[in-house]
């Protein structure tokens, strides 16, 4: 069975930490950072987990700003 | 099996991204906001419809009061619920085009009721997108017609109270029944597979609107995490909880 | 060559001139004393012939904010109304005023304030040459005297407003609107293409090409460095029409002993008025401004320059006689002369009250 390998690029000023796409992540890829801060202050999403990833695009759907640019491969 | 994300990271594996027509300018919604997910989801669709070039959209009074700084189309910007009367003239005046409104419901179902309905009775052929939170967002969360009862906002800092501010209006339920209606839809936007539906919804009530079989509107029952006093992700569980009883997702019409 | 003469109502002329000019759309709600704008309009079925919009809108705001839409394209835009309904659009006029947009809206008035009556008024001039809704802005302001006057400004008003990007008003009265008259109808020009268009009128929101930015037509700007910038640009333009569009006719004028300033259907009783006096042997000037924004000050203040008295008379408790006033500054007496509640005053009424006030 081919695998699936997905990798998920935040744009991380552009991101306001809202959650939403932490939360839609079914493989608990994401997560705030606890304590870094992009410009406008706010705790930025960043793949946690990068390795789970499967490249669904739910974080990219969820994401009310356009921050997130998901890729895929099959192996 | 390791692998490099940069082996990961090609354009070519590109499977998700920001639209095409959607801008790099900061959008200026609070945190979470469902605006954001909606607007994506217009852009989507006009850029998959091809249609970028035939494109108007009506901008309202409100949060999305500055819809037109997202999306690279044409605009106008409206007075405070008038977006259905101008959409009329702009679709009537240039036929061809792709006309939309872009409302809260603030906007729609408070201030332009009678130009939503009278717009939806004479079947114009303009796309509606209406953005249901139960509240006005900009003002700082005053009561909306659509707010829940027993519902707290700033002006109703106990709960809604029927008694003294009426029923929760349920605006799709309304213009379901007027003639001039070819689909009324409501969807939302609060998980992937919801996000999914919305777009197919809008994407219909676009071709509608170019196919010219009268009005079409698409609720969304959305969240204002910030006048509901809440976590984005908390916001979306309250929908879910309270919103979705009282506005039930699904197609009311499509003929 | 035989000109096309043809006998109508004020109301009616400005519905057929409407669809000569190659006007792209009205958008109107029925309101005495000017339904028959919208009822000729229907009448004549102009999308047969062409191409014109004409629709009834759900409320006299609706109907102002089609305008708002139409002239957001680059259109040529008009609703037309009586003073209650002028009333309502008013938020749109402001945000048309705001958003630089052009367009025609005629306003038959009648008396008021409130429901009033349906009778003929002058009322509402303030309302119309001091802008009428919410922030400083001004429209082109046209006075009709008669139903060739009602036709003619129709192209006066939609060129106004083109060529300066500011809405522009005929602002008639039930008089002059229910009138019948000989009228000469303008000839038919073609209604503009969207290309046209695009060239004219390159912020229109007509749908984005390419190779140009969005549009984006809106009054909103929240940088009040900015939305000072703006209202300066409005003020320069309000400065050019006033420089360059200022219209009146003087009628006797010269070696004149009085002057009396009247607009719209009370010049039209002035000029009897003035007949009657040179028969006693008073020499009385008529000043008609024909814009009353920008209002003839100028040529107001020349007059003042050698006459004894000046008499505004109009259909209303004294609104005009503020301007007449200014313009004067002191120099002679300035006295009003009005008839309320639809009341329309004779000549000799006119005459009588000028020895009155002014002898």
């Amino acid at each position: 069975m081919a695998k699936i390998k997905g990798a998920v690029v935040v744009n991380k000023e552009r991101c306001k930490g809202c959650e939403l796409c932490v939360v839609a992540c079914p493989s608990q890829v994401l997560a705030l950072q606890p304590t870094e801060v992009n410009d406008r202050g706010y705790h930025y999403a960043f793949m946690q987990n990068p390795d789970a990833c499967i490249g669904c695009a739910s974080c990219g759907l969820v994401c009310p700003d356009g921050c997130i640019t998901v890729y895929k491969v099959k192996l | 099996m390791h692998m490099d994300i940069n082996e990961i990271i090609k354009p070519e594996n590109l499977v998700y991204t920001k639209p095409r027509l959607m801008n790099d300018n900061p959008m200026h919604y609070c945190p979470g906001c469902s605006h954001g997910v909606v607007h994506k989801l217009i852009a989507e669709v006009i850029d998959e419809m091809g249609i970028e070039e035939e494109t108007i959209g009506i901008a309202p009074v409100g949060c999305a009061v500055f819809a037109y700084n997202y999306i690279d189309i044409d605009w106008i910007e409206a007075a405070h619920g008038r977006a259905p009367a101008i959409a009329t003239a702009v679709k009537r005046l240039n036929p061809k085009k792709m006309v939309f409104t872009y409302q809260g419901d603030g906007d729609l179902a408070a201030i332009g009721t009678a130009e939503t309905i009278h717009a939806c009775n004479r079947g114009e052929n303009i796309a509606i997108i209406f953005i249901n939170n139960g509240i006005y967002g900009m003002t700082g969360g005053q009561m909306a017609p659509t707010t829940l009862e027993g519902m707290k906002t700033s002006t109703c800092p106990y709960g809604r109270n029927v008694a003294l501010n009426g029923y929760p209006l349920r605006i799709a339920e309304l213009v379901e029944r007027v003639d001039g209606t070819c689909y009324v839809t409501r969807q939302s936007v609060h998980t992937p597979a919801a996000i999914r539906k919305a777009k197919k919804a809008i994407r219909l009530a676009f071709e509608n609107s170019m196919a010219g079989k009268g009005t079409s509107m698409v609720e969304i029952v959305s969240t204002c995490n910030s006048g509901w006093k809440m976590s984005p992700v908390k916001a979306n569980q309250w929908m879910e909880e309270h919103m979705f009883a009282k506005y039930p997702l699904g197609d009311l019409k499509n003929v | 060559m035989k000109e096309d003469i043809k006998l109508m109502k004020g109301n009616e002329a400005i519905a057929h001139a409407a669809i000569r000019y190659g006007a792209d759309g009205y958008f109107g709600y029925p309101i005495t004393p000017q339904s028959e704008v919208m009822e000729t309009l229907m009448a004549e079925q102009p999308w047969t012939t062409t191409g014109m919009v004409v629709l009834q809108a759900e409320s006299e705001v609706a109907a102002i904010n089609m305008v708002y839409g139409g002239a957001s394209c680059g259109k040529a835009v008009m609703t037309s109304s009586s003073s209650p309904g002028v009333s309502l659009k008013q938020e749109g006029i402001s945000y048309l005023a705001g958003a630089e947009l052009p367009c025609l809206i005629v306003n038959v008035m009648r008396g008021g304030p409130g429901l009033g009556t349906i009778q003929p008024s002058q009322a509402d001039y303030f309302q119309a040459t001091k802008g009428g809704g919410h922030g400083d802005y001004h429209l082109i302001t046209l006075a009709p005297a008669s139903v060739q006057e009602m036709a003619d400004f129709v192209a006066l008003g939609f060129d106004l407003a083109f060529k300066y990007r500011n809405p522009a008003i005929i602002l008639a009265d039930g008089i002059i609107g229910q009138m019948m008259e000989k009228v000469v109808l303008p000839p038919f020009r073609k209604r503009r293409t969207e290309e046209e268009i695009r060239e004219q009128n390159p912020w229109a929101a007509l749908g984005k090409p390419k190779d140009r930015k969005r549009n984006v037509v809106t009054s909103l700007e929240l940088d009040p460095a900015i939305m000072e910038q703006n209202n300066i640009r409005f003020q320069a333009t309000y400065k050019r029409i006033s420089e360059n569009e200022v219209r009146f006719e003087e009628i006797n004028c010269e070696n004149a002993d009085y002057l009396i300033v009247a607009f719209g259907s009370m010049a039209r009783i002035c000029q009897k008025t003035i007949e009657l006096a040179a028969e006693e042997g008073i020499k009385v000037g008529l000043l008609r401004p024909i814009t009353l924004w920008p209002f003839p000050s100028e040529a107001v203040a020349r007059q003042a320059d050698h006459v004894k008295g000046i008499l505004s008379a109009e259909l209303n408790a004294g609104q005009m006689v503020e301007d007449v006033r200014l313009a004067v500054n002191g120099k002679v007496r300035v006295e009003h002369f009005g008839r309320l509640g639809g009341i329309v005053p004779t000549p000799d009424e006119v005459l009588a009250a000028l020895k009155e006030k002014l002898m």
